[in-house]
């Protein structure tokens, strides 16, 4: 080395002064802490509260001596696969909004600008449609192939080795009219998969079953821990292509995996519950104003704040309307909208 | 064999060709100046040697192999570049800023430690930006930005440091400031620099070695004093000009010829 480094004394003395710098780590790590813990207590609620009220004994015996009673079942076959459900899809939206946003430098970047959810819905549209399929787990896979079809051609359109943020949003929006402009046609000319659609199209946790938990769980968790390990490329590719390259990180390949991230995350909570859109676009935002630009703060709690925001708008949704239900991704559209709307007003968010 | 090298490389953007044939040798712990007028292709050239760009001929050489077959990460421990224009991300700090330097010598297994804090600080502080690191980059001004982003260069670490117009948007006391600190990297810490600079007097100066570019094509290059005459700046710049010992150094300087009274009136 050229760079003149003489090694440094360990006992400290010499050090930098402890720099704000670290207590914000500290702050950091101590709020993700907490938000885990937060995530927890809204688990626990969303098993405990639903449309039918249930004595908290009921839910502990449901949970740990099951033994088949109404209760029991209630808890097991639906509360539990819900929260898991609520969990994961919550996680992945997050996950998939904030690597989005990352990618492409806009703020606004959500699964509807990329084309990921649209893809994902033509593709559910047309198997309902033409191939008369009608379980849960016959659209995960068709959802998820139309998503990575759409990303792999936004891709393509958006200009491949030389894409750069505004090419890969306008191809993602083109993408995504065309595509709607198809699911409306369909729509139109089929009553019976309408039906079917509107439901899924809304955005609803109420029909998880462990079969769709078990479905989606392999490629949430795949996309989680790619996700997570793009931090530090997003990071520098944040400076622009040429000081990114000057740093080492290695463009395409992190593009390539971004979108193989988003593809995953995005087609398998868009196939378990129908598109919600507004957690992808809202939790990175609120977690940019908590943590600063640093991808490697923001992608974990981006992870840990979604599913908090998610399944707490279901338990929410579950209990205002009594004995009905309102679907989840009608209620996180009416906590978040005003939500968005001041964080948009702010003025460090206008820009990534 | 020079650490850095083009071998006659041409280089363009799609088919647009900027440089055809052209061979640049950096002398190795040199301080390089490179010199020539608006789009003659000195940041087309700098990307190339910063495998930014890849030449759609010939080779550029590092440690005697090819650049764009090194892995990235590898040339990024020997090899800083400062672009001409970077983006600083919305909201972020001084301090994290310059922190983003260390990228290339972090890895799953080797995240962030004390030695990295203590370069970032020691990088900050020779660039004069010490102070400002809780400050937010857009809140500074173009010189202290400016000085941010090569402290975030000097994190890198490494002996070969490329920078494109580092004096741009500074206020003379902050240009030499610079070029000071440059000659400091240069002539204590034996680093190898290369630097795109528009004064020709500020170039003769602080160059050990100047490369003087026109069109895409090296014109001259060699010893400043050797290098700026009266015929070469007429010959790239298409200036009249005298030359004369510069009076605190001596090295050549450029005295424009006064404009001839038909041209104003
Ligand atoms: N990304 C690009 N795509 C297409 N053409 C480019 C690109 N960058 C530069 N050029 C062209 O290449 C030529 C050389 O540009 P270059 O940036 O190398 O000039 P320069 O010598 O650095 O000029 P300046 O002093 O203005 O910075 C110019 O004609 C410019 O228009
Ligand atoms: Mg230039």
């Amino acid at each position: 080395m050229l760079v003149d480094s003489p090694p440094q004394p360990r006992d400290g003395t010499t050090s930098a002064p402890p720099a704000p710098t670290a207590k914000r780590r500290t702050l950091r790590a101590a709020g993700l802490f907490a938000s885990v813990g937060v995530l927890a207590l809204v688990a626990v609620a969303s098993i405990a509260v639903g449309a039918k009220p249930m004595p908290l004994g009921d839910v502990w015996h449901g949970l740990f001596h099951s033994s088949g009673t109404a209760n029991d079942v209630l808890i097991h076959d639906v509360r539990v696969p819900r929260t898991l459900l609520g969990l994961l899809v919550g996680a992945a939206l997050g996950l998939a909004g904030a690597v989005m946003q990352a990618l492409t430098r806009n703020p606004l970047a959500e699964p509807g600008i990329l084309g990921v959810n649209a893809g994902a819905a033509a593709a559910v549209v047309s198997a309902i449609s033409f191939l008369g399929v009608n379980s849960l787990t016959g659209y995960v896979w068709f959802a998820f192939l139309g998503a990575g079809l759409v990303s792999a051609a936004v891709y393509l359109l958006g200009g491949s080795r030389a894409a750069t943020p505004v090419r890969l949003a306008l191809a993602g929006t083109a993408a995504s009219a065309a595509l709607y402009g198809y699911i409306n046609a369909v729509q139109l000319t089929d009553s019976a998969a309408l039906n079917q659609l509107r439901f899924w199209q809304v955005g609803s946790l109420a029909a998880a079953d462990m079969a769709t938990v078990a479905k989606v769980a392999p490629f949430i968790l795949v996309g989680v821990v790619v996700a997570l390990l793009l931090a530090r490329p997003l990071n520098a590719m944040a400076m622009g292509d040429d000081t990114a390259r000057a740093l080492g990180a290695r463009l395409t390949r992190t593009r390539v995996l971004s979108m193989v991230v988003i593809t995953l995350l995005c087609g398998a909570a868009t196939a378990a519950c129908g598109p919600i859109v507004f957690i992808g676009l809202m939790v990175p935002h609120l977690v940019r104003a908590i943590t600063g630009p640093d991808l490697r703060w923001i992608l974990p709690y981006a992870a840990v704040l979604s599913p908090v925001l998610l399944l707490g708008s279901d338990v929410v949704g579950r209990v205002v309307t009594r004995p009905a239900e309102l679907q989840v991704g009608i209620v996180t559209a009416l906590i978040g909208g005003p939500v968005f709307i001041c964080l948009v007003r702010r003025r460090r968010m206008a820009q990534l | 064999m020079q650490r850095l090298s083009a071998e006659s490389v041409t280089l363009g953007y799609d088919q647009r060709v900027i440089a055809k044939d052209l061979s640049v040798e950096i002398p190795d712990r040199s301080f390089t100046v490179i010199v020539g007028p608006n789009a003659c292709g000195k940041s087309t050239l700098l990307r190339a040697l910063s495998r930014m760009l890849k030449p759609s001929e010939g080779r550029v050489l590092l440690d005697g192999q090819a650049i764009h077959s090194l892995p990235a990460k590898k040339v990024a421990r020997t090899l800083g570049l400062l672009p001409q224009s970077s983006i600083a991300p919305d909201g972020i700090t001084v301090g994290d800023l310059v922190a983003r330097g260390r990228y290339p010598h972090q890895g799953l297994l080797r995240q962030w430690s004390p030695e990295d804090e203590r370069i970032v600080q020691e990088s900050m502080e020779a660039t004069g930006v010490g102070g400002l690191g809780e400050r937010y980059v857009d809140e500074l001004s173009g010189g202290q930005r400016q000085r941010v982003w090569i402290a975030m260069a000097l994190a890198q670490q490494t002996p070969l440091l490329l920078l494109d117009e580092p004096t741009t948007f500074l206020d003379i006391q902050h240009q030499i400031e610079v070029l000071d600190l440059c000659a400091q990297l240069h002539e204590e810490q034996g680093r190898t620099l290369v630097a795109v600079l528009h004064d020709l007097n500020q170039a003769a100066r602080y160059a050990s070695h100047l490369v003087a570019m026109r069109d895409g094509e090296v014109v001259a290059e060699g010893a400043p004093a050797s290098v700026v005459t009266a015929e070469l700046v007429e010959r790239v710049f298409g200036v009249r000009c005298q030359v004369i010992p510069d009076p605190e150094t001596g090295t050549p300087l450029v005295v424009p010829a006064a404009p001839r009274r038909s041209l104003v009136g």
